[in-house]
């Protein structure tokens, strides 16, 4: 089985973020593999493991993004994709699914693994577009995957508790982050990810043009702030007080 | 006169309140047309008109129900061809994310996502969007047409205006090609006293609860004040509680008249989902945590005493 996992390298999220003046993120500050890209990798070696075939790992990002492949290879992925242009920066989610789908479309995968959302987006809209450009299904929010023969199962997480979801491969699903617990990269791993491949693409080898994002930023403004109220430290029965006069005036006591 | 859509999404029959939200705005921007899709279509069609629908597009086809994104985007494509809106407007809900990406991507279009509110300008749409951490707002304008825009949910009023739409079958031939990713089952765990999302008081436990062992601390105040237990993304991404308690951008946008968050630092994936709140109570031991700049009270302490205090003065007070 040929399963594809999409990862992306994100800000820290334990990193503080840093605003440019032309109002984009700063990509200066720390960058980690999105911590639950690292649950969809994860998922696809476990797959791999009981089904056999291959992961492979494709992300769109600066050239530096190959840390962040290069640690899932390092956890057992066999081989990595990244597409890197001057002209996917500021890319917008139909901009980015078009990439990933041109990247992927030649390796004909049965399965695609992505992350429900990123960490520093975190709107998942990529997952769905992809989906769509690739022509397959979409099991969304899948928290258990299962596979027999070309039968893939889900359940799928609902505000009430899950779906049963099937259908036949080739298909794509998002994995939350609870589906498994990421491996640690063994020493051995980490030494035979240093030699796996990761082919470079750019926009050209694709035949993609950026054409004009879906929306185009007007300006920024301080979002409206809360006024920070009293803070008093627990000292027992006054602080307990003063919480019970805060419900009274809210008149739920 | 701009012409709007309004994805109306149903789940098993029922009409989502996200459905009613978007018609509040939608119907100041412009003209509306909603789309229904499933079973109870004709019926949610009647709520709709009383809300400001003009016509509401309606197909009653079981696929809606069963198959997830696919068929709804064959409609939404098919009427879309007869005749283009200049907005269509979803929620930003799970289902309706699924649906809005696959169909934004088929016409090509893309989609601003997240948005807690939507303006006309020039001609054309601009949606206010969270941005560098919640810490700003950026205005977006959409570049085409049709604009996508999904919103919030709660990020408008939903209100009765009486009317009556006209009811259009949607023609839509759903081929088996759709009909590809099967919901097979239900299952329904959670089994809420109170909802999240009506509950006049929410608890939220964050990492700061120290393990799952805890959380019935929390279940103890919500009962005490009849309230409902939520938790922050960090916790549900832990295993510790299922998603269907997640507060935040992708979770649950929750507005109640009290909010306490317990141990949760306040990070904007979780304090954009809980932001509205009428009054927020946070207990974490750190005075200098996020949360405790946006809270009307903020308690400094060991989350593991004060909520079993907190539970046992309310008992004592409600008698």
């Amino acid at each position: 089985m040929k399963i594809v996992v999409t990862v992306k390298q994100v800000p820290d999220p334990n990193s503080t973020a840093v605003l440019e003046a032309d109002n984009s993120l700063s990509r200066e500050k720390e960058v980690v593999l999105d911590p639950g890209d690292e649950c969809g990798i994860e998922e696809g070696l476990q797959l791999k493991e009981a089904h056999g075939g291959e992961v492979i790992l494709v992300s769109m990002g600066p050239e530096r993004a190959k840390d962040a492949i290069r640690k899932g290879l390092s956890m057992g992925a066999d081989r990595g994709i990244l597409i890197t242009d001057g002209q996917i920066a500021g890319a917008d989610a139909l901009l980015t699914a078009r990439v990933l789908a041109a990247a992927i479309k030649p390796e004909a995968p049965d399965l695609v693994i992505c992350g429900t959302e990123s960490y520093d987006g975190s709107t998942g809209m990529v997952p769905p577009m992809l989906a769509e450009l690739l022509g397959v299904p979409q099991l969304s929010f899948a928290k258990q995957v299962e596979i027999n023969g070309s039968t893939l199962k889900v359940h799928r997480q609902t505000a009430d508790g899950y779906q049963v979801v099937e259908a036949s491969t080739p298909a794509l699903i998002t994995v939350t982050a609870g589906i498994a617990e990421p491996r640690y990269a063994s020493l051995k791993g980490i030494m035979a990810a240093r030699s796996k491949e990761i082919k470079p693409l750019a926009l050209s080898d694709l035949g993609i043009d950026r054409g004009e994002g879906a929306e185009t930023i007007e300006d920024v403004a301080q979002a409206e702030v809360r006024k920070a109220g009293t803070i008093v430290e627990f000292d027992g029965a006054a602080a307990l007080d003063r919480i019970l006069q805060v419900l009274a005036e809210a008149k739920v006591v | 006169m701009a012409k709007i859509w309004v994805y109306a999404e149903l789940n098993q029959g029922k009409l989502q309140p996200t459905a009613l939200e978007l018609m509040a705005k939608a119907r100041e921007l412009g003209e509306v047309e909603a789309v229904a899709l499933g079973t109870g279509a004709k019926a949610a069609a009647a709520t709709l008109g009383k809300h400001g629908a003009k016509v509401v597009h309606v197909n009653e086809d079981s696929s809606f129900d069963d198959f997830i994104a696919e068929p709804a985007t064959d409609a939404l494509t098919a009427l879309h061809k007869q005749n283009a809106p200049d907005l269509i407007m979803f929620g930003f809900t799970p289902d309706s994310r699924d649906v809005a990406g696959r169909f934004a991507a088929r016409l090509g279009v893309g989609l601003i996502s997240n948005a807690g509110d939507v303006d006309a300008k020039d001609g054309g749409f601009v949606a206010k969007v969270p941005y560098f951490g919640g810490a700003k707002v950026a205005s977006m304008r959409a570049n085409k047409k049709p604009a996508i825009i999904l919103v919030r949910p709660k990020s408008f009023e939903a209100a009765e205006t009486g009317g009556t739409a006209e009811v259009k079958e949607l023609e839509a031939s759903i081929g088996t090609d759709s009909k590809r990713a099967r919901i097979v089952e239900r299952v329904v765990e959670a089994s809420e006293k109170v909802t999240l999302e009506d509950a006049k008081v929410v608890i939220s436990g964050g990492r700061g609860m120290g393990g799952p062992d805890n959380f019935p601390l929390l279940e103890e105040l919500a009962n005490a004040l009849g309230g409902a237990v939520g938790a922050s993304r960090a916790v549900v991404d832990a295993g510790w509680v299922p998603y269907s308690m997640q507060v935040g951008q992708t979770g649950k946008s929750v507005r109640p008249g009290v909010y306490i968050a317990v141990g949760i630092s306040g990070a904007m994936q979780h304090t954009v989902g809980m932001k509205a709140s009428k009054v927020i109570i946070a207990i974490n031991k750190d005075a200098e945590a996020p949360i405790m700049k946006m809270a009307d009270l903020g308690v400094v302490g060991d989350a593991l005493k004060i909520v079993p205090a907190l539970t046992a003065a309310v008992k004592a007070k409600k008698g």
